[in-house]
């Protein structure tokens, strides 16, 4: 279970985060919504300790983010990238099994390969793919080898940072499909930044809505449309009329 | 007033960088002595480092013990001491012009390609990925280089310094009719191993300097490609000023010793 204690942050005068309290039960994908520049990138850097909260609590299934062991710590999460972020300087395989090649949880090379290779397959890319450097592969292909990578060493929480972005809409709904069935199927507890709705529908357990650095809502997927939260409202019909201001 | 703000201001600024750059290092170091270690980036680091900037550090060693030859003998010619030319090239380029020139050219092609390296990495996230996937980036990317400029650059430099005599020798024998045997004995008689080794430990901080530098302005990096480009060019300033600088400090202490 992760939960947010009344997490605040600011960057210099600009404060993002105003006192976030939030909480994921272990198992379920949460999804967080809202306006760029609302902090829901900061919410994720927080947690994963990227960036150190002014104020505020995170504990993990109860232990304090700030004091534990920062490996073990570091080893439950997976993390997909906005952008992928692989490393350009090794071949995709090699970006895979970056956590199985070295530190707590190595292992021979062949053996890291093949589980790469495996991860590679679990995402529908090919063995071929493996000796492929990054920047030979198309944005799509780089966000599942992301994926892949994210779920290389089986972590217990996995983040996704806007899995859609930059996508053809087919290629979003494979993402989303791959994201939905990979959490199901690892059991793992998913938290997910997004602002598109389709993405919300397709991955969400639980749905917050953070806006002006606080959590404007949060309830069950179910609860989304029957909402009456003007704010809420707004942003899942999309609509340039209401009270968060849109700057034409 | 408003005058002597700005002038405050940019004190402090200042004062705030020679922290944060003294902090960087401090964590470099202490990074430095404990595991785990990368030994695989140490080793692509030697490589390129090391030994892909022997041709631009060769040529350039080459082509200033030529000049200073030159100059020496012109100079020399003054008051009939030609005959200097030899011992004055090898303590020259040993002392003062192999570990400079050397640290110089390093610093152009070393720590810009650092920077833009490691800010490119900041910029596209993939420094934040290193920490999700339990991989400390001062020690994967700042120590490995750190160390393999530190311990490879004076090589380079001994490498260069004979490159540079030798680029003496070729003028001075062939331009300027020095005898063969006599050019040699002349520059082994007057070099002493103190020479070589002041010029080497200048060597061994420039090299530093330069990785230090790189991988500072890479991991504070702004955003997007300016961001980047803004980056390189402060590394390559600023370790072409700290290497000038630190040489004269140097050189000051090795000559009060």
């Amino acid at each position: 279970m992760i939960t947010l204690e009344n997490i605040s942050k600011s960057f210099g005068d600009k404060q993002v985060l105003r006192g976030v309290n939030l909480t994921v039960e272990t198992g379920k994908s949460l999804v967080i919504i809202g306006g760029s520049g609302t902090g829901k990138s900061v919410t994720l850097k927080c947690i994963l300790g990227l960036i150190r909260p002014d104020s505020g609590r995170i504990l993990i299934d109860g232990e304090d983010a700030a004091t534990a062991e920062r490996d073990a710590f570091l080893a439950k999460f997976g993390m997909l990238f906005q952008g992928a972020a692989l490393f350009d300087s090794m071949p995709v395989w090699e970006n895979v099994a970056f956590r199985l090649l070295r530190g707590s949880l190595k292992r021979p090379r062949a053996e890291a390969r093949d589980i790469a290779v495996e991860k590679l397959r679990r995402v529908g890319l090919g063995p071929e793919v493996a000796d492929l450097f990054p920047a030979e592969l198309s944005g799509g292909m780089q966000k599942r080898v992301g994926l892949a990578r994210a779920i290389a060493a089986d972590p217990e929480i996995i983040f996704f940072d806007e899995p859609t972005t930059g996508l053809d809409p087919i290629m979003s709904g494979v993402i989303n499909e791959l994201v939905r069935e990979i959490v199901v199927e690892m059991g793992a507890t998913a938290m997910t930044i997004t602002h598109d709705m389709t993405s919300v529908r397709a991955i969400a357990d639980d749905v917050a809505m953070l806006h002006a650095g606080k959590v404007r809502w949060t309830g069950p997927i179910s609860d989304l449309d029957k909402a009456d939260d003007p704010y809420l409202r707004q942003f899942v019909t999309g609509s340039a009329d209401g009270p968060i201001e849109a700057v034409r | 007033m408003r005058f002597l703000a700005a002038i405050g201001r940019s004190v402090l600024g200042l004062l705030a960088s020679i922290g944060r750059v003294g902090l960087f290092v401090a964590s470099t170091l202490t990074h430095l002595v404990r595991p785990p270690f990368y030994i695989k980036e140490f080793l692509n680091a030697v490589l390129f480092i090391g030994y892909f900037s022997l041709p631009v550090v060769g040529l350039t060693a080459l082509f200033t013990g030529g000049a200073l030859a030159l100059q020496i003998y012109a100079g020399g010619a003054r008051f009939s001491a030609e005959t200097v030319v030899p011992s004055i090239v090898a303590i020259g380029i040993v002392r003062e012009l192999g570990p400079v020139l050397g640290g110089l050219m390093v610093a152009g092609r070393v720590a810009a390609s650092i920077a833009a390296e490691i800010g490119t990495m900041k910029v596209t996230e993939q420094i934040d990925a290193l920490v999700t996937l339990s991989t400390n980036p001062m020690k994967y990317l700042t120590v490995p280089r750190v160390l393999a400029a530190t311990l490879t650059l004076p090589i380079l430099v001994a490498v260069g310094d004979a490159i540079g005599i030798m680029g003496g020798y070729l003028v001075g024998v062939y331009r300027l009719d020095f005898n063969p045997a006599a050019y040699m004995t002349n520059t082994m008689d007057f070099l002493e191993a103190g020479d070589v080794m002041s010029g080497l430990i200048k060597a061994a901080v420039f090299g530093f300097i330069v990785a230090v530098m790189g991988c500072y302005h890479g991991m504070n990096s702004g955003r997007g490609a300016q961001g980047v480009g803004r980056a390189t060019t402060n590394a390559v300033v600023s370790s072409s000023v700290l290497i000038l600088a630190s040489n004269f400090v140097l050189t000051e202490l090795f000559f009060a010793a």
